[in-house]
């Protein structure tokens, strides 16, 4: 890889003036699980790296009014045992823990995972060219191999996937992302974090240049001790999502009074199926209802040659799901 | 023939070096430490097919620490005669994508790697062709197929047969390419002394790498010197010598350092060896009662432009049912690949999957018990060849197996079989594996302090050899086994063949024995033993291991996704010389069959003429996860007609049918037939 300079700033100020000062080849280091990879397979190239990992940003805390605060720091590991967690979102416990490796989620960050880079293998060799990598220079997986790629928001330029587990949890919470930039703070509501690909796929998310994300919030949502993640997957551990399903889901007398429900696997985002979740509010809480509620999302998928199955798997997870958490 | 009642081959003897293993103790070739050293790091084509017009190593030898960038240009040259993928930077040809166009060597590894992609390679490309079909017109028969069998058999006229057969199944099937992915990736470290070469290698076989190289770099026997103490797996990729090697040893002549190379896991998938994938036709003929009138096994497969390697996939259904007609048959395409090479029981372990699939869809087509399928078809001896068999416990594996597992209470009925949210059912194949040995030599001595020390070229990959092989010195020289130390893994040993075909323990466990035998029976302090002349003197016998291999799954009925709940193989593999390595090595077999069943598939990209999911996040290998109940047993099968254990090789047994076990099992679960490698959860959305 190539050389580098190494800083370890201790507070968020200065991390982002770190990375100010160094220019567009700087890139922040949380467990370094996915940009270490990166750089020995030069796909990136940081002249600077600016470890966040002794930010104080280590901390789940509890939010006055309910919620909680996850520092951007807190190992992956961390997040998926604390006890407030487990109780409260079951679902982003879950998901953390259907992600990676055990020796992965002791070094993964909740940050750093929420900024990984897809896995599409043309992305990662720069032998061959990507869009997402290289701009304008075409993208080899929409004739070539793409089975585990995107079936919604797709676009000419790009069809990966968000490889996170983790973040379809947090989209489907409408948790709030905090970040911390050269104009100060400001906040993110998810899924709002990640962008469609569009003529730009190079851009995985809305942050701006040096922004450091700094902790993620759980709104106060008593639906979510109701909650679930349901990963599809080629291997028991390890593998990345086929399909994925994150769902919140509050019953009364056999109606849908509320839900939350977000896809994984199946976009460049973490999906937020509001569709389904309109077409779910008020009706019986049944088979039908749950399969109809998946057709009104995924009515708009445009599967490619080899992942079509990606579209009636979704169906399936999604009313599998739906219907455990109604029992 | 077989040595006496022993004191502890059998045993339950932990591995000696695990200690060494698990502290870190133990130096693998990369991790031995000299001074002086640099590394270097491999520039792979990025053409599948062409050739190289031009090198531009400027700005890669500007990067402060760049020692050299070799390419064909420049680089030490090898014999004439050594083959492609062994010439390192000898030609300006490119036969495959990612084969070796130029090297970097620097003074650390991080620089060598970040340079390499400095070096710019211009190349006249040509169109590639990388894709195996059934249908290609430049499919052919090769001479022989691996190592030496015959390429065709026929025996009758199978094709009537077929037409006069009450019941007839035929099918097609299917499996992908897999590479061997051992932990440790093939690296070297080579040291120059004069004219002297040292050569730490990651290799299954010091001996017979040593044969190898030296006629590779044209060196005299005596200048070579091959050490390979510790291995980290190699499920037959590091049979053969590597391009890592030799590049080694050429870099570090031309830098006048000790030089390090260690293929990364992307570069493996070019470099070090596969599987071929298979296309595989079977055609069975049964009258009523399931006994089998005709067997037809036509195997497409593919190999690289440089290299003839035919897999020997068809060979174990020559021997493995009784058949008044059969024939097999084994077809090449020469394709713009790297070149495939043993894998993981190479043959019976692609062939076995088709046959016993099609076994299992014709017990049902027959309606009877799978198990009695193959009792009925047993055959009394060599079908090919009319020779006895040394022992044959198929049938005891079977009914054991049967019995172990509860298979009495199955419904043969296919599924679907709905149980709350999972689709349930069971299956069964068969197994086997040659039971071969090769001459081997060995040296023991008498120290002054009453121990004794076996000096041999053997490999442990991993596999518990080193302790085995103490163990049989223990009981040969009847000592206990603290007093005796086997020096293995070093070229400079007395010769041995290598870790390979599952031959290991019996080469080299007979010429132990010979060794120990002499040196008792002439006295004196040192006895040398050479088992060639034994091997040549056997009687000629159909040798082989047998066994059964039982799946139970869970289908989730709503994703698809597979869950093996139980395994079960039941082995006849004559005496067992470690029955806690033994059990391991089973185990691990039968895991890599689950690995294959629903796992492993090297994708190759069409396009660019690579595999595309090259690394073991991309390649998917069997996960703790994945394996829940697990359990291999062996019958009592006493075999004098082995070798003086009465041992038949363990290596290779346990993969063979647990892909079919698992693909049969899934069958009766959902009533969807995979007749194609791997089971992933969408082709199961029923």
């Amino acid at each position: 890889m190539r050389p580098f300079t190494y800083e370890r700033p201790t507070d968020a100020a200065s991390a982002v003036a770190l990375l100010g000062d160094a220019g567009p080849a700087a890139r922040y280091l949380g467990g370094g699980t996915n940009l270490v990879d990166l750089m020995k397979l030069g796909v990136e190239s940081p002249d600077v790296l600016v470890d966040v990992t002794r930010l104080p940003h280590d901390r789940i805390e509890e939010l006055d009014g309910g919620g909680l605060r996850i520092g951007a720091a807190v190992r992956n590991s961390d997040l998926a045992a604390d006890r407030r967690v487990r109780e409260a979102y079951p679902v982003l416990a879950q998901s953390v823990l259907a992600g990676a490796s055990g020796q992965l989620r002791n070094m993964a960050t909740v940050g750093g995972n929420l900024l990984q880079r897809t896995r599409c293998a043309y992305f990662t060799d720069v032998t061959k060219a990507c869009n997402k990598r290289e701009g304008g220079t075409g993208c080899p997986a929409r004739a070539g191999h793409h089975r585990n790629h995107a079936i919604l928001g797709h676009s000419e330029a790009c069809v990966a996937t968000h490889p996170s587990d983790m973040a379809v949890a947090l989209a489907a919470l409408g948790a709030t992302v905090h970040v911390e930039g050269h104009d100060g703070p400001r906040t993110i509501p998810m899924p709002g974090l990640h962008r469609l690909p569009g003529d730009e796929p190079q851009r995985d998310t809305e942050l701006r240049p040096g922004e450091l994300v700094t902790a993620v919030e759980l709104p106060a949502l008593e639906l979510a001790r109701r909650s679930a993640y349901r990963k599809v997957r080629e291997r028991a551990s390890f593998a990345f999502a086929l399909v994925s399903v994150a769902a919140a889901l509050d019953v009364r007398d056999g109606v849908v009074e509320d839900c939350r429900i977000a896809l994984g696997a199946v976009a460049h985002v973490p999906w937020r199926a509001l569709r389904t979740e309109e077409a779910l509010r008020g009706r019986p809480a049944t088979e039908a209802a749950f399969g109809e509620a998946a057709d009104a999302e995924l009515a708009a998928a445009d599967p490619l040659p080899e992942n079509a199955f990606k579209v009636p798997l979704a169906r399936r997870v999604i009313v599998r799901t739906l219907e455990e958490l109604s029992r | 023939m077989t040595i006496a009642p022993s004191r502890v081959v059998g045993a339950p003897v932990n591995r000696i070096e695990g200690r060494l293993k698990v502290t870190g103790e133990a130096r693998y070739a990369y991790e031995t430490q000299v001074d002086g050293v640099a590394y270097a790091a491999i520039v792979g084509s990025t053409i599948a097919k062409g050739t190289i017009r031009d090198v531009h190593a400027d700005e890669a030898l500007a990067v402060p620490g760049v020692l050299a960038v070799l390419w064909e240009g420049n680089a030490p040259r090898v014999a004439d005669d050594a083959e492609f993928d062994l010439a390192v930077l000898q030609t300006r040809r490119v036969a495959y994508r990612g084969q070796i166009v130029a090297a970097v060597v620097a003074d650390s590894f991080e620089v060598a790697r970040d340079a390499a992609r400095l070096v710019r390679v211009e190349y006249d490309a040509e169109q590639h062709e990388v894709v195996l079909r059934e249908d290609d017109p430049k499919l052919y028969a090769p001479d022989k197929v691996n190592p030496a069998y015959d390429t065709d058999t026929q025996q009758g006229d199978p094709d009537a047969a077929l037409e006069d057969s009450q019941v007839v199944h035929a099918a097609t099937y299917a499996t992908p390419a897999y590479h061997n992915n051992p932990m440790e990736p093939h690296a070297a470290l080579a040291v120059w002394d004069g004219g002297d070469l040292t050569l730490h290698d990651s290799n299954q076989g010091p001996a017979m790498a040593h044969t190898l190289i030296a006629k590779v770099l044209g060196l005299e026997p005596e200048r070579l010197r091959i050490i390979s103490e510790h291995v980290g797996g190699g499920f037959g990729s590091k049979g053969l010598p590597r391009p890592t090697a030799v590049l080694a040893a050429l870099a570090a002549l031309a830098v006048g350092r000790p030089v390090k190379v260690a293929a990364t896991r992307h570069e493996m998938f070019a470099l070090t060896g596969y599987r071929t994938p298979t296309i595989q036709r079977l055609q069975l003929g049964a009258d009523g009662d399931g006994r089998l009138q005709a067997i037809v096994h036509d195997v497409v497969e593919q190999s690289s432009t440089v290299k003839e390697f035919a897999e020997q996939t068809a060979v174990a259904t020559r021997m493995m049912y009784a058949s008044p007609t059969r024939r097999t048959t084994h077809r090449l395409a020469r394709l713009d690949v790297p070149t495939p090479s043993w894998m993981r029981a190479p043959g019976e372990c692609p062939g076995m999957y088709a046959l016993e699939s099609a076994m299992d869809e014709l017990a049902i087509a027959c309606g009877i018990d799978p198990i009695e399928l193959r009792i009925r078809n047993e055959p009394e001896t060599d079908p090919e060849t009319g020779m006895p068999f040394s022992s044959r416990n198929l049938v005891a594996c079977l009914r054991e197996g049967a019995r172990l597992f509860g298979w009495e209470t199955r419904d043969h009925a296919p599924g679907p079989r709905l149980q709350g949210r999972s689709y349930v059912g069971t299956g069964v194949a068969g197994s086997t594996y040659p039971a071969r040995r090769r001459p081997s030599s060995a040296l023991v001595r008498e120290e002054d302090d009453g121990s004794y020390v076996v000096r041999i070229a053997a490999s442990d990959i991993g596999t518990g050899s080193r302790t085995v092989l103490t163990q049989i010195a223990a009981d040969a020289l009847d000592v206990p086994l603290e007093r005796v130390r086997v020096d293995i893994g070093d070229s400079a040993l007395p010769f041995a063949s290598l870790a390979g075909g599952s031959m290991g323990t019996a080469s080299w466990g007979t010429a132990i024995v010979g060794a120990c035998r002499k040196l008792r029976a002439q006295g004196g302090r040192e006895a040398f033993f050479d088992s060639g002349d034994e091997i040549e003197a056997q009687e000629p016998m159909a040798r082989h291991a047998f066994g059964a291999q039982f799946s139970e799954v869970h289908v989730d009925a709503d994703t698809g996704e597979v869950t093996v709940s139980r395994m079960l193989g039941v082995f006849a593999v004559g005496r067992v010389m470690n029955a806690k390595t033994a059990r391991s090595q089973f185990l691990g077999g039968m895991t890599m069959g689950l690995s294959m069943a629903l796992h492993e598939e090297s994708v190759m990209d069409a396009e660019f003429g690579d595999y595309l999911n090259s690394d073991l996040a991309g390649y998917h290998v069997a996960a703790h996860a994945d394996v829940h109940d697990i359990e291999a047993v062996w019958i009592d099968e006493v075999d004098d007609a082995l070798n003086p254990m009465g041992a038949k090789g363990i290596g290779e047994i346990s993969i063979v049918g647990t892909a079919a076990s698992i693909a049969n099992a899934v069958h009766n679960a959902t009533g969807v037939r995979i007749r194609d490698l791997p089971i992933t959860p969408d082709r199961l959305l029923i």
